[in-house]
């Protein structure tokens, strides 16, 4: 069991390394994405190893689920300009940097390694709970103890989110909520007298874009409401390019940011 | 059963991987992954002390062991995912903007 233990903490030590490896070294970006991978599953394997099981599986879900997936979504949203030609500007300075960064910390390293082996005292790891490190055990320290610090990582999260959102957008989100908010005025004026705030009935939408040739069909189908007033719906504005309405969803916003480029 | 040294290296030696490839990579894709690998680095030798100390817990409602290594790992998970969401926003709208992911071609302050 204990040889068991130690060639599984070897194995996984070595994958961790050559993924982290994989990571810094790697010209695609693609490649250092599955060196990521590699380096969190085999963290995942460790966390196995050090009875910490519920921090395996969220290990798994939000890294290789979530992070890694976001990763490789941007690298092909980029598509050949996310690994750009290799040139060799400003080298030296950043191999300069990179060596001292090494240098001190492997010193350190040995320094810390070295005072440990002296002193003849390895750390024996004393034996755990039963539950230590699961779901029932994890979840009860997390709501008791550590409740205030729960509450404000969702905060964390759900400010993260909004701010992904702006950000994404950018200039030119901003710059089609203006466009949408000014466009009641190309709206034909028999329609205008129907206007209560932003609700508008789709007869409206099928003027707008017959007007401009537009189809908006899917601004109809979804934003129909049960009493035919429509509460969302793509707008258009008078060169003929639908503009995004500031409750549309987050990511067809961003497809359409990409491929739309600095306007 | 493996002693608390060898995780700790190890942690050592992942910082030190993830740090040169923050410093030296021109990529801001592979500068965020190198902080990933960083953050793990450190999640790993905070499991790996809480695994190595065992102490009773100081939770009134909880009377086993203490998890806070594990808790904090847990906490440091979820703001890394919340940085790389905002992280990867600034490079979609930096590659908007100048057309590139090169984190030394992001001067727009500068000149």
């Amino acid at each position: 069991m204990s040889t068991l233990g130690i060639v599984y903490f070897y194995v996984c030590a070595a994958l961790a390394v050559s993924g982290a490896l994989a990571v810094v070294a790697a010209r695609n970006p693609i490649r250092s994405a599955m060196g990521l991978l590699l380096l969190i599953l085999s963290i995942a394997g460790l966390f196995l190893a050090l009875h910490a099981q519920f921090l395996a599986v969220v290990q798994l879900i939000v890294y290789a689920g979530a992070i890694v997936v976001l990763f490789l979504f941007v690298i092909m949203l980029l598509g050949p300009s996310a690994s750009p030609p290799l040139d060799h500007r400003g080298i030296v300075g950043r191999a300069f940097g990179g060596s001292l960064f090494a240098l001190a910390s492997i010193a350190a390293l040995a320094a810390v390694a070295r005072a440990a082996l002296a002193a003849h005292r390895t750390m024996a790891m004393p034996a755990p709970d039963a539950n230590l490190g699961g779901i029932d055990a994890f979840g009860t320290v997390l709501f008791s103890d550590d409740l205030a610090p729960f509450e404000l990582s969702s905060a964390l999260l759900m400010v993260a989110v909004v701010g992904a959102v702006a950000v994404a957008k950018g200039r030119q989100g901003i710059a089609g909520l203006s466009k949408s908010e000014k466009s009641p005025s190309h709206v034909p004026p028999h329609t205008e007298a129907a206007h209560s705030g932003v609700f508008r009935h789709d007869i409206e939408g099928v003027d707008v874009s017959s007007a401009h040739g537009i189809d908006l069909r899917v601004g109809q189908a979804d934003g129909t409401s049960a009493e035919g007033g429509v509460v969302e719906r793509i707008d258009a504005d008078p060169d003929g390019i639908p503009t995004d309405r500031p409750q549309r969803p987050r990511q067809s916003g961003e497809i359409t940011g990409a491929k739309g480029g600095p306007r | 059963m493996i002693p608390i040294e060898p995780y700790v290296i190890l942690s050592a030696l992942l910082f030190t991987i993830g740090g040169v490839g923050f410093l030296v990579r021109r990529n801001v894709l592979v500068t965020l992954m190198s902080i990933e690998v960083m953050l793990n680095a450190t999640n790993l030798a905070l499991v790996a002390f809480n695994r190595s100390r065992l102490k009773p817990s100081l939770a009134q409602t909880y009377p086993g062991q203490s998890h806070t290594g594990q808790v904090f790992a847990f906490f440091i998970i979820a703001a890394e995912a919340a940085e790389v969401a905002v992280g990867l926003a600034i490079v979609l709208s930096m590659y908007r903007l100048r057309r590139t992911v090169l984190s030394d071609e992001a001067d727009l302050l500068k000149n």
